[in-house]
């Protein structure tokens, strides 16, 4: 029931809204009540409002409004990218940008191996009941 | 005009504003020096025989004058372009006919015509689509790319797709009732080794991607949750 994920410096988060939708940010200071001071290594620093930010369970540690040299470092030393990748979000939102991107031929491989997966499972499974019925 | 200048002309009267030249037009008549060319040519300045006009040919009164004024229409010499293709379409393409007796199948593009129309073909051997022409409007391209730098496709042009012109022959009346059933037009054979020829080199490229015989044999089709203007072909 109680919160985990805080708005803190150095909270992770994802962009929701707007021309950096899908980015990871880093929260660098907060503004007031709304809007928070984002920074990421391959964008200039600028505010965002809290609604636009979607929180992680990650957070980096550094100072307040840091330099982009030690954010960068600071990303590196906590892994951010791999752990994101890593994590069942971070894997569900590169599985859905894979499949938006999916070629008409591919989407025909694909639906090739569906059918022969499920042909093997069935089989399996057909072999099991007999097993089970004798 | 008459003599090269080596320096551009300085005038000899400048503006003291603009319209209003320093020196006056009898004074300008002095410096010009026209009173020297004068007493050169006797008191008269020189005057030039004109070229000699060309002759041209006398105009005989026309024989026959048109009852109404009809008007000519307007000459119209506009040549239009070659339609544009898309840049999506290159040779070895791999398109999606949208209409049609092939409605939904995969076929290969091959060239485009001199009329602007497609040449395409299944290959037949895969799914029934010989050498074919299309719009390029009733089609989509896909990014999927078959290399066909082998294939000789001089030979393939508007006319080999024209239709044969039969001579009409004058039927008696029993024979309008015979000639119903005239046996169904088949396909010369040149044209089939045309399409076998194409094809043989086509099958090849194909053969050595895996499950492309396979998705061009198939035919496309929307599914439930597909949408197409989403859809990356």
């Amino acid at each position: 029931m109680p919160f985990k994920r805080y708005v803190e410096i150095g909270r992770v988060a994802l962009v929701n809204y707007g021309k950096d939708y899908g980015k990871l940010v880093v929260i660098v200071d907060v503004v007031d009540q709304n809007r928070a001071l984002v920074d990421a290594p391959d964008m200039v620093r600028g505010q965002m409002n809290f609604k636009r930010l979607q929180l992680t369970d990650f957070k980096i540690y550094i100072p307040r409004v840091p330099k982009k040299k030690t954010l960068i470092e600071a990303m590196e030393k906590a892994d951010v990218k791999n752990k994101w990748e890593n994590s069942s979000w971070g894997k569900k939102l590169i599985v859905q940008k894979k499949r938006a991107s999916l070629n008409d031929f591919d989407r025909f491989k694909i639906m090739l191996a569906k059918i022969k997966k499920a042909g093997v499972v069935r089989q399996e499974l057909a072999k099991l009941k007999k097993e089970n019925a004798s | 005009m008459a003599a090269e200048r080596k320096t551009p002309i300085k005038t000899r009267n400048p503006d003291l504003i603009r319209g209003v030249g320093k020196y006056s037009r009898s004074k300008m008549y002095h410096k010009r020096g026209l009173w020297a060319i004068k007493a050169k040519n006797g008191g008269v300045f020189p005057r030039h025989e004109p070229n000699p006009k060309p002759t041209t040919a006398v105009e005989k009164p026309p024989k026959f004058y048109p009852a109404d004024d009809v008007k000519k229409p307007l000459l119209n010499k506009r040549k239009p372009k070659p339609t544009k293709l898309r840049a999506s379409i290159t040779p070895g393409t791999v398109l999606i006919l949208l209409a049609g007796r092939f409605m939904g199948k995969r076929v290969v593009f091959l060239k485009q015509l001199s009329s602007g129309l497609l040449l395409v073909t299944g290959p037949f051997k895969i799914n029934g689509v010989p050498l074919r022409r299309v719009n390029q409007s009733y089609v989509i391209a896909t990014s999927t790319k078959i290399d066909i730098s082998g294939v000789n496709l001089d030979k393939f042009d508007d006319r080999y797709f024209a239709k044969e012109v039969e001579n009409k022959k004058k039927k008696t009346e029993g024979e309008f009732f015979e000639a119903e059933k005239e046996d169904k037009k088949k396909l010369p054979e040149d044209k089939k080794e045309d399409q076998k020829a194409v094809d043989a080199f086509l099958i090849k490229s194909i053969d050595g991607v895996p499950e492309l015989k396979a998705y061009l044999a198939a035919r496309f089709s929307l599914k439930s949750g597909m949408k197409p203007h989403e859809l990356v072909f």
